[in-house]
C-alpha cells in the first residue's frame, strides 16, 4: 500500500531552461531530495514550533482546501470498540502526565486541531480520522513504554510512517492514538561487504537510497512516494515497487526485524544474516501486517550493488498481446539484466498530456494504444547495449513493435521514467481516483480494465460530462500487477456501488489478489476473503488474538469486522 | 545557398547527471566506469542541423555530418547523432581512452583538427555547441573561426537561413543580439536554441548501416601536442552546514556578528 503517488515525487534532473549553472553537477544530494521531504520537513518544524508557543485552544483557523470527511461519515457500518477514549476529558491528568513523562514536547501533539490534521488525513484526502493524540517517540525504549501504557489502560492506537498510503490504513477511524515514526531516523549500521543496512524504521526511503548511493549500493525497492515513505512503514505494508521484478519482495531482502509488541516487549531480531534457519521466521508475520501486530522500530536490510549502467526505451504497441509478446521477448533476451517492464495505455498518456505532467514534449509523435518502459540495468554498458540492441532489433523484425525510443543519456532516462512516475498524478489532477491494485495471470491483465469500461458504460456513467470520466490502466506486467484508476467527479456512491464488489469478483474468478501491493487497510479489509479462504482467515485472526489480545493495534483494519 | 553541406561537432562527455570525482593524483577527474553521453549542446547542434534540412528540403541541405575527435569509445556518440537523423559521421581518434583524450586534447588542436576535414568535406555550415560541459572551455568554435577565416555566430538561441545570408539570434547579458553574416560561417548552439528528439527505434537501426569513416591526427597532418599543462584538479570546497536558532532574537544577533545585519 505504500506505493503510492505522492505528488511531484519525481525528482528534479531536467535540464532546466533558466538559470545560469545549466549543466553543472554540484549539489546533487540535496537536488535529489525532493519537493515533499522538503515539505515533510516544514511541516516538523510548524509542529515544533506551535508546539512551543503555548496555545492551548484548538480553533480551526483555516479550513484546509476542500473539507475532508470523516471516514466515520463515509463507512457508517463502522462502530467503535470498547476502548478507552483518547480525547481530553477522558484522557485523565495521569494520563496527560504519562504521555509528557515520556516524550518531550516536539514528540507529542495534544487536542491542537491544525496540528493534527496532517496525521489526521491521508495524502489522497480521502480518510480523516478524529484523533486527538499524536506521539512521536525517537526511541525504540519510548515506543515501548507507550505502547505498554496504552494497552493496560485499553488506548487503541494506529501506527503511522509517513501516512503515504493508499488505503486508508495508515490514519485513525475513531480516536485512535497515532504512533508517528518521523522521528525514529537514525540510520545504525551498514556493511560495505555484505551491504546489509541497519536502520531506525522512520529513515525515509530516498534518503536510504542516496546514503546508499554514495557508498555504490542501493535499496531493493524504489517506489514513487520514495521522498515521504518510511522504510518501517515499507516493510509493515510490503510496499513492492519498481524494482520489484529484479530484486524480489521484502519478505527476501528484509533480514531482521526489530518490534514492539502491544504489551511492551522489544523482539530484537535486527538479524544480518542471509541464512538462518531456526524456529518460526517471526519477522515475516510482521512483513506486510499493518501495524496491526506490533509497531516496527528497526530494519535490517539486505542491499544489491547499485548497477553502473542503466538503459531505458519506451515502446509503442498495437495491442496488448504484442505488449505480452515483448514481455516473453525481454525474458529471453535481456534476462538478469531487465529491472522494470511497465506499461500504461493511451487514456493514461492522455491525461498526462491533458495535465501538463510530463511538461516536455513526448518522446513518441504518434499515438499507440499501449507503451512500455522497459529498464535494464547492468554493470558493463557496452554488453548491455548490446543484449538491448539485439532485444529492440527482435522485436521490429517480429512486428511486435511499432515505434519506440531509447534514451542516450541520464537526463533522457529521467524524462522518460517521468512519463510513468506521473501517471498518478495526472489521474488525481482529473478527479476523484478510485484506486484498484491487483495482481493476476499475465494474459487477463488488460481484460479488467475493458470489463470494468464496459459495464460503466452501459451503466450510462462513463463520458466526459458524466460521473465517471475515465477508467485507465497501467501497472507492472512483470509482476502481472494492474493498477486499475478510475478517475471520477467525486466519491460517488452510484459509482462505488458498480465497481465494488464487482472489481473484486472479477479478481476471484480470475484467481487474482485483490490487493497486490497496497494493501488492505480500511478499504479492503471485508474484502479479504475474496483472495483467502475462510481456514487462513480463521488462523489470521487467532495469530492477532495471541499477539493483540485486547486489539489495541490498529483496529477496524487488515482483518474483516464482519 | 542551395548546396548546404553542414558539419556538426559531437564531443563525448562525462553524462551530465553523474556526480564527478576528482582522482587520487588529483590531475583530472575518474573517467573509468562512469557513464559518458554525447555532449548535450552538441545535441542541440545536431538537432539544429536536423531541423534545417527538415525546413528547407533535401535541395537545399545536401548532407548532414557529424565529426567528433576523441577515444576509439567515441563512436557511441557517433551513433547517437547517427540516429538521430545525420547521413554520415568521421571519428578522429586521439587517445586511447577516455582519460588519455581528457589530458591531452586541448581546443586549438581539435580546431585545426576540424578545419583539416571541413576543407577536406568542403562543407559550409559548421555547428558547434558553445562549450563542453566536462572543460567548459567555450573555445573550439572562436579558434575554428580564426583558422578559416569565416564569420562566426557564437552562442545562437535562433538561427535562420535565407538563401546565402544567416541569421543568428544570441543571447546577451540583458537581452538578444541578432547578427546576420554571410555562409560558409560558423554557429555555436546555446541552450535554448531548441530541445533535442528522442532517438526512435527505427532510426537506431537504420544508423547502423550509416558510414562511420575513421581517421588519424598524422592522417590529417595536424599536431595535437598539447599546448597547456594541466597543475591540478581540486573539489570545490565542501559546503558547510546551517544551524537551528531558537528565536527571531538569536537568528538577528546571529545575523549582526557575522556581519550581515548592521
Amino acid at each position: 500500500m505504500y506505493y503510492s503517488y505522492a505528488p511531484k515525487i519525481i525528482s528534479q534532473r531536467v535540464l532546466q531552461l533558466s538559470g545560469k549553472n545549466l549543466f553543472t553537477r554540484n549539489n546533487f544530494v540535496l537536488s535529489n531530495i525532493s519537493k515533499k521531504v522538503q515539505l515533510n520537513l516544514l511541516r516538523n518544524f510548524a509542529t515544533i514550533e506551535s508546539n512551543t508557543s503555548g496555545a492551548e485552544i484548538p480553533a480551526k483557523k483555516h479550513a484546509p482546501t476542500k473539507e475532508v470527511n470523516f471516514t466515520t461519515d463515509k463507512y457508517t457500518y463502522l462502530r467503535r470498540k470498547n476502548f478507552k477514549e483518547a480525547c481530553i476529558p477522558f484522557l485523565t491528568q495521569d494520563d496527560i502526565k504519562f504521555f509528557t513523562s515520556i516524550l518531550p514536547a516536539n514528540g507529542l501533539i495534544i487536542d491542537k486541531e491544525d496540528d493534527l490534521m496532517p496525521y489526521n488525513i491521508d495524502w489522497m484526502r480521502k480518510y480523516r480520522g478524529k484523533s486527538r493524540l499524536v506521539a512521536r517517540p525517537k526511541t525504540t525504549q519510548q515506543v515501548s513504554q507507550i505502547l505498554k501504557y496504552c494497552n493496560d489502560n485499553k488506548l487503541a492506537v494506529v501506527p503511522q510512517g509517513g501516512n503515504t498510503g493508499l488505503v486508508g490504513g495508515g490514519v485513525p477511524v475513531f480516536d485512535e492514538i497515532i504512533i508517528n515514526t518521523n522521528n525514529l531516523n537514525q540510520i545504525r549500521s551498514f556493511d560495505p561487504i555484505s551491504g546489509v543496512l541497519t536502520c531506525d524504521a522512520g529513515c525515509i526511503l530516498e534518503l536510504l537510497d542516496g546514503y546508499l548511493a554514495e557508498r555504490g549500493y542501493m535499496m531493493p525497492l524504489d517506489l514513487g512516494a520514495k521522498g515521504s515513505c518510511h522504510i518501517g512503514g515499507n516493510v509493515a505494508t510490503n510496499a513492492g515497487g519498481l524494482r520489484l521484478l529484479r530484486y524480489g519482495s521484502l519478505h527476501g531482502s528484509v533480514l531482521g526485524l526489530e518490534a514492539v509488541l502491544p504489551d511492551g516487549t522489544i523482539l530484537d531480531n535486527l538479524s544480518t544474516l542471509r541464512k538462518d534457519n531456526t524456529g518460526y521466521d517471526i519477522k515475516q508475520l510482521f512483513i506486510g501486517s499493518e501495524g496491526t501486530l506490533g509497531i516496527i522500530t528497526g530494519v535490517s536490510i539486505s542491499t544489491p550493488r547499485r548497477p553502473r549502467a542503466v538503459n531505458v526505451a519506451v515502446l509503442g504497441f498495437n495491442s496488448f498481446q504484442n505488449v505480452q509478446k515483448a514481455f516473453l521477448t525481454s525474458k529471453d533476451e535481456l534476462s538478469e539484466i531487465l529491472s522494470a517492464f511497465e506499461f500504461w495505455d493511451i487514456n493514461a498518456l492522455k491525461l498526462l498530456k491533458a495535465h501538463n505532467i510530463h511538461g516536455k514534449k513526448f518522446p513518441l509523435e504518434d499515438n499507440y494504444p499501449f507503451y512500455v518502459l522497459v529498464e535494464i540495468s547492468g554493470s558493463n554498458k557496452s554488453h548491455d547495449d548490446e543484449k538491448l540492441q539485439n532485444f529492440l532489433e527482435k522485436l521490429l523484425t517480429n512486428e511486435i513493435v511499432t515505434n519506440g525510443v531509447v534514451a542516450q543519456d541520464d537526463t533522457q532516462i529521467t524524462s522518460l521514467w517521468s512519463l510513468r512516475e506521473g501517471i498518478p498524478e495526472a489521474c488525481s489532477k482529473a478527479g476523484a481516483v478510485y484506486k484498484y491494485d491487483i495482481s493476476m495471470p499475465v494474459p487477463v491483465l488488460y481484460q479488467m480494465v475493458k470489463d470494468i469500461r464496459i459495464r460503466l458504460q452501459s451503466a450510462g456513467v462513463l463520458g466526459e460530462d458524466k460521473l465517471v470520466s475515465d477508467v485507465i490502466g497501467y501497472g507492472h506486467i512483470g509482476d502481472g500487477n494492474l493498477h486499475l484508476n478510475i478517475v471520477a467527479k467525486s466519491y460517488d456512491p452510484k459509482v462505488t456501488n458498480l465497481i465494488e464488489p464487482y472489481v473484486y469478483e472479477w479478481t476471484e474468478q480470475h484467481k487474482g489478489s485483490i490487493s497486490a501491493e497496497h494493501g488492505l487497510g480500511l478499504m479492503k479489509a471485508d474484502y479479504l476473503g475474496y483472495t483467502k479462504s475462510p481456514p487462513m482467515i480463521s488462523l489470521m485472526k487467532q495469530i492477532k488474538q495471541s499477539i493483540d489480545p485486547n486489539g489495541i493495534m490498529n483496529p477496524y483494519k487488515f482483518l474483516p469486522t464482519q | 545557398m542551395s548546396n548546404l553541406k553542414i558539419l556538426v561537432g559531437c564531443k563525448r562527455v562525462i553524462d551530465y547527471a553523474v556526480k564527478v570525482r576528482v582522482n587520487s593524483a588529483k590531475s583530472a577527474v575518474e573517467t573509468a566506469n562512469v557513464k559518458h553521453s554525447l555532449n548535450p549542446f552538441d545535441e542541440i547542434a545536431v538537432e539544429e542541423a536536423l531541423r534545417l534540412r527538415e525546413k528547407l528540403g533535401n535541395n537545399v541541405v545536401k548532407e548532414i555530418i557529424a565529426l567528433t575527435c576523441g577515444p576509439p569509445k567515441s563512436q557511441e556518440q557517433l551513433r547517437t547523432a547517427l540516429a538521430m537523423g545525420v547521413d554520415r559521421a568521421i571519428h578522429v581518434e586521439v587517445g586511447k581512452n577516455d582519460s588519455e583524450t581528457t589530458n591531452t586534447l586541448q581546443p586549438l588542436a581539435v580546431a585545426k583538427l576540424f578545419k583539416a576535414i571541413i576543407e577536406k568535406e568542403q562543407a559550409n555550415l559548421i555547428i558547434l555547441g558553445k562549450q563542453a560541459i566536462d572543460d567548459d572551455a567555450n573555445q573550439t568554435g572562436q579558434m575554428l573561426a580564426g583558422l578559416l577565416n569565416w564569420p562566426q555566430a557564437t552562442f545562437a538561441s535562433k538561427m535562420e537561413i535565407n538563401g546565402d545570408k544567416l541569421t543568428v539570434t544570441r543571447e546577451i547579458d540583458g537581452g538578444l543580439e541578432t547578427i546576420s553574416s554571410k555562409l560558409p560561417a560558423i554557429v555555436t548552439s546555446d541552450l535554448r536554441l531548441n530541445e533535442p528528439r528522442f532517438v526512435t527505434l527505427p532510426n537506431i537501426m537504420k544508423a547502423k548501416k550509416k558510414p562511420l569513416e575513421k581517421f588519424t591526427p598524422e592522417q590529417l597532418k595536424v599536431d595535437v601536442t598539447p599546448r597547456l599543462e594541466n597543475i591540478s584538479v581540486t573539489d570545490p570546497p565542501v559546503r558547510k552546514g546551517g544551524t537551528k536558532v531558537d528565536s527571531v532574537d538569536d537568528l538577528i544577533s546571529k545575523l549582526k556578528s557575522a556581519g550581515a545585519l548592521e
